[in-house]
């Protein structure tokens, strides 16, 4: 088992490594000057020209590549030209291995904006995907265990009806109706546990973990009720019956085990997913999420903060892929063993 | 297909002795990766090791076992969906078994193959026409305006309707999708056809359709058959030759008579007997039974010696020392056992010890010569070991 | 009770049968229309007997069995008749009370243990599992009992392989597990529905041994459901041939594979080549195909694949479905056919064919 996750692990990192150069190497074939935006609107072309070395901006492609990849595993100082940094040393930022990069458009080392941004996406989706999960089963096994009545006619249907809207919508309306004009929930602002305490950090989640719960919701009732009708027709359903097993243990200990299997994975992904920052929710709500994030970075052309967000919401996703992995092998004993 | 003729011609002893299959020491070894974190081969699943045996043309070798014996596994040797770890594949004289790629094309064509079930071996997308057809047009045996007819011959050849040649799979019942899998079988005109299992899904009225189908084109065709089912009656029935496997291995080889009426090992002895007969009810009670314990071990770690021993209930010292060869003792008859013999008449010596320079508990004898084992090779010796005077026999 | 037979007209119920069925139907409502799995079924069964009930696919072997089992509850099966189990008509209690039943009084193994036990529990933990729910015990004891019942149907070291997962198991130890499961709670009736179809046949041998000596001490009626003819003739008391949803041929074993006067049974004795016939001779299968349960024809379903319609005459076969009547050989053998003389015809077309030697001159 343990030799399974290193060798995972290990081909996790050779994923990211080459992630990293893929991305750079897109997004320094576009024909955008970044020195251009980090430096900012009235720049002479000699400011431009300094700012171009202090991000290491007028090397190669490869050679910025492997600068970057050196910072992920011992830090570095910026700015990066070492003549800038002798003529300047107070002015000097280190930033410390694993280092994303820095961002002179913020004047902070892309770990520092990680650092504010992180917590709030991470709150957001675990918020988020226990509401999906708690209702995409429970919907999908009353719609199984019911099939082909009104009861189930009316989930799927109305799981159509959410498919249908697209988030930003929801945002809108739940944000425009529930919070500000009926007032059922104050307008949501981020709040740390540290300073409001676990609940009014949950209460002001809730109505952006809502929207992003129902963006996923819709498939999940879909996939369990799938999973679950499909398990219940198996030779084992029948054998429990046949034990005189009560409805409920038959549905909840038998047909959901089986059926939970392919629903991890799809939640561990789409979490992983989520991690990344939700950039329609974030905005709307005005969440200072990576998602917000990404939308600034992208706004102002700064490439480092794109190119360290890719690089933490790729790492999430293949991280999540292996935590899927090993959970399988906890949830099917058939995986343990071979 | 109810033709009068209903003599069969397979059980009458073959004019022709032409062989068209010839298998020689043929293995098949899968690798067992480790759990390390380079995944080092750390074993091998020996699913077969080292057969040997020959199909002679018009005839029909029957290979029967339990499930993981590694009898499908050589079916798909011979017909080249695997490749074999080791051995030899003669097929009318060539040796087929290291072929690849382009070199293969025209051997598909003599050699096809018949699968357990129909209802997953047919593209339920394709209609029944352009499933039979394809194989004329991949080896464009015929022109392409020609394909139709020669499909609707075959279905007729198969006794299927032939207007029915645009219908799709699922529209036939069970028994017609495997006529439909004979007839994509047939499209080539091969010369060898591996049947794996090819009635075991049918319901048993259909059953004797599908075999007296097998009958009728194996005499009209001349196809020879290496027929892989687990059903010894069928098997006896449909089969002049058998071979008995067990664990990778072939246990007992002859032709019918000697299989099922003077079973020499002790696996196929047990086989036989386990057998449930409708017959015995007339009769009253069950015939003598030789109970095997416990379960097939695994081909990742067989047994020292002979692979049955540990279920075996005649085995001695040398069983587990020594390997038993396959010893031919009778003219189209050979055995894998140190103590060949009928049931309750296996010798108390074994007879295979003087011949492999042992003593009769398996250690080396200085004493003894090595001789050379009748029946060592894919075919039959013309002289072999007689059991009753433990001397050589002769045809 | 006692009026049963009168409006059946079929085998009157056996004095001290323990389960008896009359009349069962089991009807599916489709899109199509009304599929009559099984159409009128009845049997008896004594306590430390088997029945064999043999048919094809399709034949409503299964669907019958499940009816026992109260298995069709919830779904759009609608069934009627009754099924008597020591006297209570399983058809008319309550679900709960039926689910109290099931595994208790009755219990079921299947064709497939692999598919029949699930994946991600023990073999310990769903033999416990049986065992709990009928009986308010600990786990401990639970765990116990399971120990001891593995045991009992020999899988070796049953403490140590009682954790183990089923994919971990041999197909023969498999299904070893799943009698354990089914007899742990001393039911009165055990269904095997094709217990060792997908067994090799050392195996089907250790397992067929296993069910007779575990029915002597645990003195259960077993139906044994299965398509091989092999295994009723080592199994069975009491024969049962089903045809399309029917009984066909229903009496002692011995006298339906020895004296069968029904065709289909013929056909199905000849199709199966067995170790001492003849290889000479070709298999005489059965003509076509089973039909379709849907909208049946009028007459015997048995006659589009039936050799003898042209010794009954007329269009009778076509027409009229033949009753269950007494055999000519008498007895509680009885036979669903219009044949005038069907020993006779076995006699002189059927024996010659399947076991030459068994004529007598």
């Amino acid at each position: 088992m343990w030799a399974y996750v290193v060798r995972r692990c290990l081909i996790g990192v050779i994923l990211i490594l080459a992630m990293t150069l893929v991305t750079f190497a897109l997004f320094f074939a576009t024909p955008i000057d970044a020195a251009r935006y980090a430096c900012g609107k009235n720049c002479s072309e000699e400011q431009r020209n300094i700012t171009r070395a202090a991000l290491g901006y007028d090397k190669p492609v490869v050679e910025q590549w492997a600068g970057f990849i050196q910072g992920l595993f011992v830090g570095r100082d910026f700015p990066l030209d070492e003549s800038q940094r002798e003529a300047a040393p107070d002015q000097v930022t280190h930033c410390g291995a694993p280092c994303l990069g820095y961002s002179s458009f913020n004047a902070k080392t892309i770990n520092e904006l990680v650092a504010d941004a992180l917590p709030v996406t991470v709150s957001l989706a675990i918020v988020a995907l226990v509401l999906w999960l708690i209702g995409g089963v429970l919907f999908g096994i009353m719609a199984a265990i019911n099939q082909g009545s009104f009861l189930d006619r009316g989930i799927v249907g109305a799981t159509l009806v959410i498919y249908a809207f697209p988030s930003f919508a929801i945002a809108v309306f739940l944000l425009n109706y529930v919070a500000i004009k009926w007032g059922v929930f104050p307008y949501p602002k981020y709040t740390e546990i540290a300073d409001g305490g676990v609940f009014e950090w949950f209460g002001n989640l809730l109505l952006p973990a809502v929207t992003l719960a129902l963006l996923f919701l819709a498939g999940y009732v879909r996939m369990t009720r799938a999973f679950v009708l499909e398990s219940l027709t198996e030779d084992y359903i029948r054998t429990a019956n046949a034990k005189g097993l009560s409805q409920g243990k038959v549905v909840f200990k038998h047909a959901l085990r089986a059926a939970l299997t392919p629903l991890v994975t799809m939640a561990g992904l789409d979490f992983a997913t989520l991690l990344g920052g939700a950039i329609i929710t974030e905005r709307v709500f005005n969440y200072p999420g990576l998602g917000l994030l990404t939308i600034q970075a992208n706004a102002a052309s700064d490439l480092p903060v794109m190119v360290g967000v890719v690089l933490l919401a790729g790492s999430f996703v293949i991280l999540a892929n292996i935590i899927v992995d090993v959970l399988y092998a906890v949830i099917d004993p058939r995986v343990r063993v071979a | 297909m109810s033709d009068t003729t209903t003599a069969a011609a397979t059980s009458v002893a073959p004019a022709s002795t032409e062989t068209v299959l010839s298998v020689e020491n043929l293995k098949m070894h899968f690798p067992v990766k480790g759990s390390g974190v380079i995944r080092r081969t750390v074993g091998h699943v020996k699913a077969v090791d080292g057969v040997s045996f020959e199909v002679a043309k018009g005839t029909a070798l029957g290979l029967v076992g339990e499930s993981g014996c590694g009898k499908s596994t050589t079916g798909r040797m011979v017909t080249r969906l695997y490749k074999p770890t080791e051995g030899k594949i003669n097929f009318e004289g060539t040796d087929i078994a290291n072929y690849t790629g382009r070199q293969l094309h025209p051997m598909r064509r003599e050699i096809q193959m018949i699968f357990q079930d129909p209802s997953t071996s047919l593209n339920p997308r394709h209609t029944v026409g352009s499933i039979i057809g394809a194989p004329l047009r991949i080896h464009k045996m015929v022109p392409k305006d020609k394909v139709l007819s020669r499909v609707q011959e075959l279905l007729e050849i198969v006794g299927l309707n032939p207007e029915h040649y645009n219908r799709y799979p699922h529209e036939f019942s069970g028994g017609q999708r495997q006529r439909i899998g004979i007839a994509r079988a047939l499209t080539l005109q091969p010369k060898l056809l591996v049947a794996d299992e090819p009635v075991s899904a049918l319901d048993v009225s259909i059953q004797a359709q599908v075999i007296n189908l097998l009958q009728d084109l194996q005499k009209e065709f001349d196809i020879s058959f290496l027929f892989i089912a687990h059903d010894l009656a069928i098997v006896r029935h449909f089969c002049p030759e058998v071979a008995v496997m067990y664990l990778g291995k072939i246990v007992e080889i002859g032709d019918r008579e000697s299989i099922y009426e003077r079973a020499h090992h002790p696996y196929t002895q047990a086989l036989l007997s386990a057998v449930p007969d409708v017959k015995q009810a007339a009769i009253g009670g069950r015939r003598e039974r030789i109970r095997l314990e416990g379960d097939v071990p695994s081909p990742i770690n067989p047994p020292s010696g002979c692979h049955f021993r540990t279920r075996c209930a005649i085995a001695k010292d040398i069983c587990s020392v020594v390997e038993p060869p396959l010893l031919q003792i009778g003219k189209k008859h050979k055995v894998a056992c140190h103590f060949p013999g009928e049931i309750h008449q296996h010798p108390e010596k074994p007879v295979t010890a003087p011949l492999l320079g042992v003593d009769e508990f398996g250690a080396p004898d200085p004493g003894a010569s090595p001789a050379e084992v009748p029946g060592d090779g894919p075919g039959y010796a013309d002289t072999w070991y007689d059991l009753a005077n433990n001397s050589r026999g002769r045809a | 009770m006692s009026d049963v037979s009168n409006t059946l007209g079929g085998t009157p119920t056996k004095d001290g049968a323990f389960l008896s069925v009359r009349d069962l139907k089991v009807h599916f409502t489709t899109s199509d229309g009304i599929v009559k799995a099984t159409d009128g079924l009845s049997f008896d069964l004594e306590r430390g007997k088997t029945l064999g009930i043999v048919g094809e696919s399709g034949s409503g072997k299964s669907v019958s069995s499940s009816a026992i089992m109260g298995l069709h509850r919830g779904t759009n099966a609608k069934l009627s008749g009754e099924i008597l189990l020591d006297g209570v008509d399983l058809l008319h209690v309550s679900d709960e009370e039926m689910r109290k039943r099931r595994g208790r009084d009755v219990a079921m193994i299947f064709q497939d243990p692999l598919s029949a036990m699930h994946p991600y529990y023990t073999v310990g933990n769903q033999i416990m599992e049986a065992y709990q729910v009928h009986n308010d015990v600990t786990k401990r004891e639970a765990r116990k009992r399971a120990i001891e019942m593995l045991d009992r149907v020999g899988i070796p070291q049953p403490d140590r392989r009682v954790d183990d997962y089923p994919h971990q198991f041999s197909g023969g130890m498999r299904q070893r597990a799943m009698i354990a499961m089914g007899l742990i709670n001393n039911p009165s009736l055990l269904i095997a529905d094709e217990p060792t179809t997908a067994l090799d046949v050392t195996v089907q041998a250790q397992i067929l041994d296993l069910l007779q000596d575990l029915q002597r001490d645990f003195d259960a009626a077993i139906i044994i459901i299965t398509h091989d003819l092999g295994v009723v003739a080592e199994m069975a008391d009491d024969v049962l041939v089903m045809y399309a949803g029917r009984a066909v041929e229903y009496g002692p074993g011995k006298e339906i594979l020895t004296h069968p006067e029904m065709p289909y049974t013929w056909g199905l004795l000849s199709s199966v080549p067995d170790l001492t016939a003849s290889t000479e001779a070709k298999l005489i299968p059965i003509r076509g195909n089973p039909p379709s349960l849907l909208n049946p024809p009028p007459g015997c379903p048995f006659e589009p694949r039936c050799d003898h319609v042209a010794k009954v005459g007329g269009d009778l076969c076509k027409t009229v479905l033949p009753e269950l009547t007494p055999a000519r050989s008498g007895g509680n053998h009885t036979k669903r056919c219009h044949l005038e003389n069907p020993d006779e015809v076995y006699e002189a077309e059927i024996l010659p064919e399947i076991a030459p030697d068994l004529v007598e001159d």
